[in-house]
């Protein structure tokens, strides 16, 4: 444990240059989405009594946010998860470094993590404060999806570190976002509801980790999960699992890297 | 029966039949060494001979294929972090934190470690004035040149007041005056007591700063001694380099014959091995031979190592 936060120490410590307009986009990020999409265009889809039914009632805003507060977290763990991990293992090499020292492999992979799930915390918290002031909190337990933003995150940062750790070039690092996170961001019903998909390819939303991540969080955000805990506690198991399986995958690819040299 | 502790005068590092592969490529081969307490090793050898891979090994960041291998009295398989916290290593290629300051790259290292940080920041400061960096604290790390990046490495690797210094190549390519500097810093810490393990393919980099070292070729170790013994053992005391001109030098056959110890026909000159380098070249003008220049020198590990394996160290 101390050992491991001797790696966080040292990624705090690079993110101190960065962290001012860091701190800022996290907050303007929140700010242009819910404002274009949540305000500019939820007064168009809210004038349709079609589109109020689908949404049950909500209005797109407080649909909107919740659903694009687990994307937020999937695409931010989708970069830190990334361009970091291959700085530190080919680029400037500094796991190697740190793995000359009392450090290893495991430590540096979860220390990394760990950091990780640190910035996500700080990004859905900004996120949800936006969220807050625009009107699109319904209940307090909202709060809570903070962690269900880190975790759905994490379900992402964890195996996207542990291939980023296979990979000596960025290359393949476009393949990821292109025909993973955008694809996922785009069709894990945070823009509109799943039943609004063919009736064919609905169930494939359940093979979405951002689905169950996007579910949950609005669910926390609505106040509506006392209607199905049995669903909220299947979202987070499966999230769970894969963060679990993601990291015990990040142990494996790391250390055979560093060892490789 | 009770552990004893090592006696004082234990090899801090001990290989017997170390072997390191890389699926079916034997990158180290058997070898063995000893390295003791306060003295200053190195493995000299060609770009491939197998000196990282060894390196590496001592260093307890990859586990050996076979043989067995002792650091600090301890097994790197079983003791790797307890090993690492006594080590320190300056890898061949550098690995300083460009996101950085050059201070911050210093205590960060600290607190791998597990050091305070007021510790980190005295050490740091101390080793900053060591390495001659004081100036170039707050830099960041990139605009350095490649001589004081390499200063911030060793420094790096001292931050912990390691056991054992590890250091791969401490000045491959950089300019002389660089790596006059850097020896003048490692020859200090020579004189302080600590080990140092390194590895070089400068045969003068070796005989500055090797009390003993072994010659490695293709995996293996092919001599081991100290730079004088080594030249004693397989050279003569001087060597006269002769340069003919073009086409000259491959009509000489036999001609040269008897007159030194040894006569070695590289592709731009011949080198003739005797105790007496002047006097060989006397007689080659004796014998009516007519070469462009001479050159008398005393062998160096150069010599050893054409001896030792019919190739230069560099090419
Ligand atoms: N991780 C690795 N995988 C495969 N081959 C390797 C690896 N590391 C080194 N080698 C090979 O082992 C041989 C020895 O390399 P190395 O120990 O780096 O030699 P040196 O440091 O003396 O130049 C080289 O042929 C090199 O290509
Ligand atoms: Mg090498």
């Amino acid at each position: 444990m101390t050992v491991m936060s001797r790696v966080v120490e040292l990624r705090a410590m690079q993110y101190r240059r960065t962290f001012r307009a860091s701190l800022f986009s996290s907050f303007l990020n929140p700010v242009l989405f819910l404002l274009a999409m949540g305000v500019g265009l939820g007064t168009y889809v809210d004038r349709s009594g079609s589109a109020t039914q689908a949404l049950g009632g909500l209005s797109y805003l407080q649909f909107l946010a919740p659903g694009l507060l687990a994307a937020t977290a999937m695409q931010a763990a989708a970069f830190e998860s990334t361009f970091p991990i291959m700085a530190g293992l080919t680029w400037q090499k500094v796991f190697h470094a740190m793995y000359a020292t009392p450090i290893g492999p495991r430590d540096i992979v979860l220390g990394n993590l760990a950091w990780i799930a640190l910035r996500l915390t700080m990004i859905a918290a900004i996120f949800t404060i936006v969220m807050t002031l625009f009107g699109a909190a319904a209940s307090p337990l909202i709060l809570l999806a903070i962690p269900a933003a880190v975790l759905t995150g994490m379900a992402f940062a964890t195996p996207i570190a542990a291939f980023s750790a296979t990979q000596r070039t960025p290359e393949k690092f476009n393949a990821v976002f292109r025909f993973g996170i955008t694809p996922l961001f785009l069709f894990s019903g945070t823009f509109f509801p799943i039943s609004n998909l063919p009736a064919a390819i609905q169930p494939i939303a359940w093979f979405s980790p951002l689905w169950h991540g996007v579910e949950l969080s609005r669910a926390l955000a609505l106040g509506t999960i006392g209607a199905n805990p049995l669903l909220a506690i299947v979202h987070v198991v499966v999230l769970a699992a894969i963060a679990i399986g993601g990291a015990a995958w990040a142990f494996r690819t790391v250390e055979r890297r560093l060892v490789r040299g | 029966m009770p552990d004893l502790p090592p006696p004082p005068d234990a090899a801090l590092i001990r290989a017997r039949g170390l072997t390191k592969r890389f699926g079916s490529f034997t990158a180290v081969d058997a070898i063995d060494f000893d390295v003791a307490h306060g003295e200053s090793f190195g493995f000299l050898g060609p770009n491939g001979a197998g000196k990282t891979s060894t390196m590496r090994m001592i260093g307890a960041v990859s586990p050996r294929s076979d043989g067995e291998l002792s650091v600090l009295g301890l097994d790197p398989e079983l003791a790797g972090p307890s090993i690492r916290a006594r080590l320190g290593v300056a890898p061949q290629q550098d690995t300083l934190d460009t996101e950085l300051t050059v201070r911050e790259n210093l205590v960060i290292y600290g607190r791998y470690f597990g050091l305070s940080r007021a510790e980190c920041g005295r050490r740091a400061d101390a080793l900053l004035e060591f390495a001659q960096l004081t100036e170039r604290a707050g830099d960041p790390v990139e605009p350095l040149s490649g001589g004081m990046k390499r200063r911030l490495t060793i420094a790096r690797a001292l931050i912990n007041e390691p056991d054992l210094l590890l250091l791969d190549e401490p000045t491959t390519g950089l300019d002389p005056q660089a790596r006059h500097l850097l020896w003048d810093r490692l020859y200090r810490l020579k004189q302080r007591g600590v080990t140092l393990v390194l590895t070089t393919h400068y045969m003068d980099e070796a005989e500055q700063l090797c009390d003993r070292l072994v010659v490695m070729d293709k995996a293996r170790i092919v001599a081991e001694g100290s730079p004088r013994e080594l030249i004693e053992r397989y050279s003569t005391r001087e060597v006269a380099e002769l340069r003919f001109p073009a086409g000259i030098q491959d009509s000489l056959d036999g001609q040269l014959d008897g007159l030194a110890e040894r006569v070695e026909l590289l592709p731009d000159r011949v080198l003739l091995y005797a105790d007496d380098g002047e006097a060989a070249a006397v007689a080659v003008h004796q014998r009516g031979l007519r070469p462009e220049t001479v050159l008398v020198r005393r062998s160096s590990l150069e010599d050893v190592f054409l001896r030792l394996t019919g190739r230069s160290l560099i090419e």
